[in-house]
């Protein structure tokens, strides 16, 4: 059995760590396809990425319920790390969580699966958080929309590798749709619901 | 007890988890009103406590935080906020536009063009465009789920029969990212071209409304109107009288009471600047006049 001494720190300093995580987050937000660093860092659990963690520290709490795919669920390390240092309820029902981790790409469900907010109340959707390979090598992909001068380009190397593809379904869907946050250790890239991607092969 | 009584910028940190969390969404979806748990401020509703409860979730510690009233450094409004930051996050505080990272401002847009390191923070009285036309809060929200905004085309059309131009002269309703209709806060028309593809984030905050909405950097921003009528930003037709500005946004200010007046910028910064820069009006304080007396007698 872990005990809270042997559980992965949090931040050193929860105040300006959690601001500092924000920004960077809302930069990336903010212009698609850009890749922001995660500078404060916290102990990250089993599976789960640094910038998972503090991404995590930064914005759950017990108003975020929290879909885990199975490979997080599984690790009782993240279970009692997540339980400790945030205190998010862990939801079974996808489409009822505010947040949705993914480790493994892999194996991610359909979008439909989780909350797509509705035409009243868009914003009642999951931020789903995929932890990918890279950030900065692999396929190239074309991004356009709001937050982007013209065009934006991003390498990545991401699993599912049709995950562009299936978030075209963001197109048909908006104001509704799903909003995703890449990360690959201290890297994330943001990916919201108004962004239109191409790819370019590799 | 010199021990800082509150936690950094104010807000708990639950509080900001919650108001970040609204900003994502907001960003996510842009135009669109974020229903966020607003606080009680330490400040009456109507002095920018959605602003500043905007401001205190994103403030760090390395930000120069400026804060506009009406586009002046130097009001009642500007001056408490700017001091409320310096006091509650210790963050230094600057009135040049381009030295801040975070802006907060009160129904105005900096004249000095906006860059992309930097994060313009609005105060918002009423969020809701359609709320003086339709006040049920249901029945708005379905007609932003529906982009019905007809009502809104009719509300310019009678200002085009009853007075043959829109006299809608702020709060001028724009159209965000061909989707949204939303209102820029009671900025003049004047700046409502400023938030088309500006290349800063805008983020835009109602305290007692309890809303948080957004641009993204980049966004196409068109303000409503009509191909035979067409929007046109509005400006008093003279120059400023301190700085000589021809393409400033200008206050009138009523000088005596025998009909005297004068234009001056709106944007103190940008007003103090161009006469920094030599720059000169018809009424500048004496110092400019000699100096002009003195260059013309060489």
């Amino acid at each position: 059995m872990t005990t809270i001494a042997e559980l992965p720190p949090g931040f050193a300093d929860k105040v300006l760590s959690a601001q500092s995580t924000f920004r960077s987050v809302m930069d990336a937000m903010a212009r698609p396809g850009s890749v922001q660093r995660i500078v404060p860092m916290a102990g990250a659990p089993g599976p789960m990425m640094r910038g998972t963690a503090a991404i995590a520290l930064t914005l759950f709490d017990h108003d975020t319920p929290l879909w885990l795919d199975a490979r997080m669920a599984e690790s009782a390390d993240v279970t009692k790390w997540l339980k400790f240092h945030t205190g998010a309820p862990v939801v079974q029902d996808s489409s009822i969580a505010s947040f949705a981790l993914v480790s493994n790409g892999g194996a991610l469900p359909s979008f439909e699966s989780f909350a797509l907010g509705t035409s009243e109340y868009p914003d009642r959707s999951t931020t789903v958080i995929i932890q990918v390979e890279s950030l900065n090598s692999g396929r190239s992909f074309e991004l356009r929309g709001p937050g982007i001068d013209g065009v934006a380009a991003l390498q990545a190397s991401i699993k599912p590798f049709d995950l562009f593809e299936r978030l075209h379904m963001n197109e048909a869907l908006f104001p509704r749709g799903i909003d995703v946050v890449l990360v690959a250790d201290d890297a994330v890239v943001a990916i919201p619901r108004t962004t239109r991607i191409v790819s370019k092969g590799s | 007890m010199n021990a800082p009584a509150y936690n950094f910028a104010y807000l708990d940190e639950q509080t900001k988890r919650m108001i970040r969390r609204a900003i994502l969404k907001a960003i996510a979806i842009p135009g669109y009103q974020v229903p966020f748990a607003s606080r009680e401020m330490p400040m009456p509703y109507g002095w920018g406590t959605g602003g500043v409860q905007v401001t205190a979730a994103i403030l760090g510690p390395q930000d120069v935080l400026k804060v506009i009233d009406q586009g002046s450094d130097d009001t009642t409004n500007a001056i408490s906020i700017r001091k409320f930051f310096a006091k509650t996050a210790g963050v230094a505080t600057t009135t040049a536009t381009d030295e801040a990272t975070v802006i907060q401002t009160r129904h105005r847009i900096p004249e000095t063009a906006l860059n992309e390191n930097q994060v313009l923070v609005y105060q918002v009285p009423i969020p809701e465009p359609l709320r003086f036309l339709e006040p049920r809060e249901t029945e708005t929200r379905r007609m932003h789920a529906l982009a019905e905004y007809g009502l809104m085309h009719v509300k310019l059309y009678e200002d085009i029969a009853r007075f043959g131009h829109i006299a809608t002269a702020y709060a001028y309703p724009v159209k965000v990212n061909a989707r949204y209709v939303m209102d820029p806060s009671p900025t003049p028309k004047f700046d409502n071209p400023k938030m088309d593809n500006c290349p800063a984030l805008q983020l835009f905050g109602a305290g007692r409304e309890k809303r948080i909405y957004a641009i993204p950097p980049y966004t196409q921003v068109v303000s409503l109107d009509f191909e035979d009528h067409p929007f046109e930003p509005y400006r008093f037709n003279a120059p400023c009288a301190l700085c000589g500005a021809e393409n400033s946004y200008l206050d009138e200010i009523v000088t005596d009471d025998k009909g005297g007046r004068m234009f001056v910028c709106s944007d103190t910064d940008y007003c103090e600047g161009r006469q920094a820069a030599g720059h000169h009006g018809s009424l500048s304080a004496a110092p400019y006049r000699e100096k002009a007396q003195e260059a013309s007698n060489g």
